[in-house]
């Protein structure tokens, strides 16, 4: 985003590992360059993780605490089932490990300048805003702090939030009875004095993001006063292989789990645009002619009436996706038209 | 190496300077609704302008998306500012909030803004980090303000590093060289003076007894005194408060009436307020205002001394502009220093501490050699 964006990377040594909720790890890492400053809220790093077999591949870990010159820097990392291994090669290391790092990268960031401010983390979300929560009570500002999980257990950082943030902290458990209504939530925040004047930060699973960007729009505040962090890796279904055909091109190929139809494209020759890859810019943009089964639109690029007409896709981050029906009906299948 | 070799930067002669401060980016009547401002602070090109609520804000002068200036763009209705190449919008937190060509917006499309805070009638910005920006940093300037104070100033627009306008006006001796026909005295350069520091400031004080006003001085005391003539106690007592704002309290008394003891009954009192912003390493924004405590109802009194110090300052301008060209000219020369540059040496070990708070002593000027005396 704004200043440096380019990442350097440098090493790292883990000095300390412990557990912080069920499924939850903290690792703290010691870098061996300095800045300026501390880590600023909501920045990530970029951590390079073994797959096993020697494949290497980058993650992206929010700053959950910094030190004056972001050397010393905690993360904390959710054990995904089914994963490609990120989260279990993070989970498997020990003090003494040494890795490789990028600098605190910042595309998460809190802005002063309204007046008011809501925080909302949905299960392993809090690490993206348990620093800007820290900010906020510093200065007194007025503000809330949602916090929503499937256990009690489950939810790192808990006690600090209910500590740090008072009478400003909600908290919803699922299996207490006690879940978050995102109708609820985004009502009381228009019905502030200050709504039209709130911004809300918000990460967590995208199931609860999308209710959040809907209700949002449905209270009719500012979309650009909704502010998130994706963890990426998330879409409307779990990213599965399928088909993509070009007839213009003559072209078929399968896109893997682990692949995007950009990078597929792009390995079969085809010279491709983008930029961002990650669905913000659009520019990597094609038609679709037809799908079977669903298009998983994951950019932020279109918006949601073009996500609904799906005339086109970003194709660095969007999937097909055959869902729930997939045994009976093999893998999807799309069909697209370049420019 | 020896414990005194730890001030190397001391007599630089291109100062680097702290971002972690509040500087004046403008007189707070620069700053408007209807156009955006740019002026560029402690290195950051800015573009300031108001809400239609009149709060000030100070975004970077450079468009997320191809980096135009947006200081040539339009404000917008909705208080905030409109790119001028492409049609962004960026509200007063620097986050965009429409992209004409599309109906979404990019979440990450957002140009840095800076803390501001309005005081003593100037806009001040904070470019370091915005965590530190304390408005209880903010310098104090109150005669700038105050009911019990009257006066005017500008903004001098200097080519040369802001460090040589703090050696200028920490030391006062010049007055006699530069300035003969206005405030110079010979007496200046003859008394003695007191410096004292204690944490982030500096006073500079010196007393002249018993000597004949020179003209300026004549003048302001006929102002409030109008059968005045004789001689005068003066003096001039400088603090500097950290990074670079100084504050000259001046006068002159009728000579022996008690002044240096504390009773300034039977004189003038001005306050001299500077605060100077580095704009480069070479050029910095130089708003001096001249304050005084008497004849407060007199607009023309005011306007005279305005144009007064404009003139006298005028004169310190061309000074600076011809002493940065000569520093420029002769790279392998050094500063040497005399008794007199003892406030500015202090002010100078003050933001050394600053600079080397901010990780930033060793920062490269242009020129390295600029940082190090040889040997
Ligand atoms: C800015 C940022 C900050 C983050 N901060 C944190 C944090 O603080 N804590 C934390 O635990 N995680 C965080 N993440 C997520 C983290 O980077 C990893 O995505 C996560 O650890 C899972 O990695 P993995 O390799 O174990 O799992 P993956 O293999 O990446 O799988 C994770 C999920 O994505 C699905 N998936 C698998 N393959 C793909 C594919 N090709 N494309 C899309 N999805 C796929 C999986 O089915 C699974 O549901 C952050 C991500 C970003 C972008
Ligand atoms: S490359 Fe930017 S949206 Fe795909
Ligand atoms: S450069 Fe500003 S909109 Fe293109
Ligand atoms: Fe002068």
């Amino acid at each position: 985003m704004v200043a440096e964006a380019r990442p350097r990377w440098g090493d790292a040594e883990v000095v300390a590992a412990v557990d912080v909720a069920d499924g939850i790890r903290r690792i703290t890492l010691r870098r061996g360059a300095r800045e300026p400053r501390r880590a600023p809220a909501g920045s990530h790093l970029d951590v390079e993780v073994d797959l096993g077999g020697g494949r290497r591949d980058v993650r992206s870990y929010s700053i959950v605490s910094s030190d004056e010159t972001a050397t010393e820097v905690s993360l904390s990392v959710l054990a995904v089932a089914d994963s490609r291994g990120g989260s279990r090669h993070m989970h498997a290391l020990a003090t003494g490990d040494r890795l490789r790092c990028t600098q605190p990268l910042q595309n998460f960031e809190l802005r002063p300048g309204h007046a008011r401010q809501v925080l909302l983390a949905g299960g392993v979300g809090i690490t993206a805003l348990l620093a800007m929560g820290e900010i906020l009570a510093r200065r007194g500002a007025d503000h809330a702090f949602v916090y929503a999980g499937r256990t009690r257990g489950a939810m790192a950082y808990l006690d600090d939030v209910v500590e740090r943030h008072g009478d400003a902290a909600r908290i919803h458990v699922d299996d207490e009875g006690t879940p978050l209504d995102v109708p609820t939530l985004v009502a009381e925040i228009a019905a502030h004095p200050a709504g039209h004047d709130t911004e809300l930060y918000m990460c967590g699973p995208i199931r609860l993001m999308d209710a959040v960007r809907r209700a949002w729009a449905d209270a009719g505040l500012p979309t650009h006063h909704l502010r998130f962090e994706t963890f990426g890796s998330s879409g409307w279904f779990t990213p599965e292989e399928f088909e993509v055909v070009v007839p213009r091109l003559g072209l078929t190929r399968t896109v893997r789990a682990d692949s995007t139809v950009l990078e597929t494209l792009a390995e079969a020759g085809v010279e491709m645009m983008y930029d961002c890859r990650k669905g913000e810019c659009g520019l990597c943009q094609v038609d679709v002619v037809d799908v079977d089964g669903h298009v998983d639109h994951r950019d932020v690029f279109f918006s949601a009436d073009e996500h609904r007409t799906t005339r086109r896709m970003c194709t660095c981050v969007s999937r097909a996706a055959r869902g729930d029906d997939r045994a009976s009906a093999g893998a999807a299948v799309l069909t697209l038209d370049l420019p | 190496m020896s414990v005194l070799d730890q001030h190397r930067t001391t007599t630089a002669k291109i100062f680097p300077h702290p971002l972690d401060a509040w500087y004046v980016a403008a007189w707070d009547h620069e700053v408007t609704a209807r156009k955006p401002l740019a002026r560029t602070v402690a290195g950051r090109p800015l573009a300031l302008f108001r809400t239609p609520d009149g709060r000030a804000a100070a975004l970077a002068d450079a468009c997320w998306h191809r980096l135009a200036p947006l200081s040539m763009g339009e404000l917008t209705p909705e208080g905030g500012i409109q790119c001028p190449y492409h049609g962004l919008r960026y509200d007063a937190s620097g986050r965009c909030t429409s992209m004409p060509a599309q109906q979404t917006v990019n979440p990450s499309a957002a140009v840095p803004s800076y803390p501001v805070v309005e005081r003593y009638r100037y806009v001040w910005v904070w470019v370091g980090d915005a965590e530190k920006a304390d408005p209880d940093l903010v310098p104090d300037m109150s005669q700038m303000d105050s009911p019990e104070w009257a006066g005017d100033g500008l903004l001098i627009e200097a080519p040369c590093n802001y460090q040589l306008v703090l050696d200028n006006l920490m030391d006062l001796t010049h007055e006699e060289f530069v300035h003969g026909s206005s405030i110079g005295q010979a007496e200046l350069s003859e008394s003695e003076f007191d410096t004292t520091h204690d944490g982030d400031t500096v006073t500079v004080s010196r007393w002249m007894r018993d000597i004949d006003p020179p003209p300026f001085w004549a003048k302001n005391m006929r102002d409030k005194f109008p059968d005045f003539t004789g001689r005068v106690d003066r003096w001039q007592i400088i603090h500097y408060r950290a990074p670079s704002t100084i504050c000259i309290d001046v006068g002159v008394a009728k000579a022996g009436t008690g002044a240096p003891e504390g009773d300034r009954s039977q004189g003038v009192n001005g306050y001299v307020m500077n605060t100077i912003t580095p704009e480069t390493d070479r050029s910095c924004h130089y708003f001096w205002a001249f304050m005084r405590n008497y004849r407060l109802e007199s607009q023309l009194i005011t306007t005279q001394l305005r144009q007064g110090v404009e003139g006298v300052f005028a004169e310190d301008e061309a000074m600076l502009t011809a002493q940065q060209r000569a520093i420029d000219a002769h790279p392998d020369y050094e500063f040497y220093s005399l008794n007199i540059d003892a406030g500015g040496m202090w002010v100078r070990r003050i933001l050394e501490a600053m600079l080397r708070a901010e990780g930033r002593l060793d920062e490269p000027a242009d020129r390295p050699t600029d940082l190090t005396r040889a040997g």
